[in-house]
Parts: structure tokens; sequence; C-alpha cells
């Protein structure tokens, strides 16, 4: 079956408006009638990788594909990349500056977060290109 | 019990008006954005001291029934407009998250 397909822009250093791409998705899941643990797991997953993208990688997009059974989402972004994923992905670990912590963000949870409400998580970086963050969440499981 | 209801009861001053007739079943009290996010269970009374847009975001996602700025917290100008275009309500209170959710607890029993 075909997937419906979104793709939004998250744009950098913006932090009012980091969100966007996140909300709208859930929005467009309600209406589809997909079951609401499945759309606050893709919800909060997007939203922790779009604030990622804003505060690190200047922006980038992200692509959603929906599927009956599933949820995919890429999110790409050409940031400095991350030199260590394994300690990137330790609950703690952040690299964020202060005024990020001020907001509330840079506990260093985003990507523990993210492993936490999706079923797959796979990391694609390269020191100086970018960053590809694929996820998906299964919608029946 | 419903947002209106909680306000009456619990004295708390509104700063935006959004759907007052939400009930309220749970309540959860933090301040990391992160934290808030993965915890926070649907249609609770969040108690915090964060009045950023990001926490405007937060409560969308999460789907909390409202947010309570606790000890006189201060609302952005830019949260302000989101959360009315959000239509998520913000209450602020003076009492700290503890002696408010203490009154919570008996009004949720």
């Amino acid at each position: 079956m075909s997937a419906i397909h979104l793709r939004y822009e998250v744009p950098g250093d913006d932090f009012t408006r980091a969100g966007e791409a996140s909300g709208a998705v859930k929005k467009r899941l309600k209406a589809l009638g997909y079951n609401s643990d499945a759309i606050r797991r893709v919800a909060i997953a997007m939203y922790e990788a779009e604030i990622n993208m804003v505060i690190h990688a200047d922006g980038g997009y992200c692509d959603v594909d929906i599927y009956p059974d599933r949820v995919e989402v890429l999110l790409a972004d050409k940031g400095p990349g991350i030199p260590d994923v394994e300690k990137a992905m330790q609950a703690g670990f952040s690299t964020a500056p202060d005024n990020v912590r001020n907001l509330g963000f840079g506990a260093g949870m985003g990507l523990p977060n993210i492993k936490k409400y999706t079923d797959e998580m796979r990391i694609e970086t390269e020191i100086g290109v970018g960053t590809n963050l694929y996820l998906t969440v299964k919608v029946n499981s | 019990m419903n947002i209106k209801e909680a306000a009456e009861k619990l004295n708390l001053k509104i700063l935006v008006n959004g759907d007052m007739d939400r009930e309220i079943t749970d309540c959860y009290i933090g301040d990391l954005l992160s934290w808030v996010m993965g915890r926070a269970g649907e249609d609770s009374i969040w108690l915090t001291v964060m009045g950023n847009i990001n926490s405007i975001a937060v409560a969308t996602l999460a789907d909390v029934a409202c947010i309570v700025l606790v000890e006189n917290a201060s609302l952005d100008d830019d949260a302000k407009a989101k959360a009315e275009a959000m239509d998520v309500t913000i209450l602020q209170t003076e009492e700290n998250s503890y002696r408010l959710a203490t009154k919570i607890y008996e009004l949720l029993k």
C-alpha cells in the first residue's frame, strides 16, 4: 500500500519554530485515525530530533512516510556530524550550550528519548558533512 | 474536574484562556522539557517554572491538559501568542509546586 509522504523544512537556530513539523505530523496522524500512543511516540521522537537539529546543525529537513502499520521518519541535516555516537546516546551526555539549557533542553536526553519512543532508530553521521537520523514507529505494536 | 473548576478551587490566575472544559485526570511536575515530554501523562495539569515557547510545544505534543506556572514564573510574550494559537490554557500561582500539588491531589482523589 502506498504511503503518504510529507516533507518539512526545519529552520536552524530558531527555537520558536521547532516543533512545527512534529506538530503538523501529529495533527495529520490524528486525522487519519492512528492510535494515540503511536501518535505520541512519533511526535515526541520527532520534536526531540527537531530540537537537536536547531541546537546543533542549523536546521535541515524531515521526510515522513505514513504507512498503515508504521510511520517512518528521516531527519537530515548538514551539520557538523556526531563525533561519538555511542557517547551521544548516553543519557545525560550533552554538548548543548548554556543558552539552550536555560530553555529547558540540553539535558542529554534527546537521543535516548528518541530511542525509547521508536521501534527502530539508525544514525548515519559524517564529521563535517551531516547527520541522517532514521526512525520507525510501529503503529500496532 | 475540568480546568475551570481547578482554576477556581486552586485560586489560579488565568494567563491564557484555552479549552477550560477539558478534564484533568493527573498531575505532573517538571522543568526539564525533554523529561516532561517523555513522562507527563495525557490530560495532566503540568506544574512548571518554564514559561517559554518550547513549553507550549511540549504541552501540545505530550497532550497535557494545561500548564500552571508556579511561584509566579513569567510567561514570555511569544509563548503567550503560541499558547493562544494552539489553544493551550496557561494558569499561574504564587504557590510552589509542592504546595499546589498537595491541593491538586485532594481534588483528584
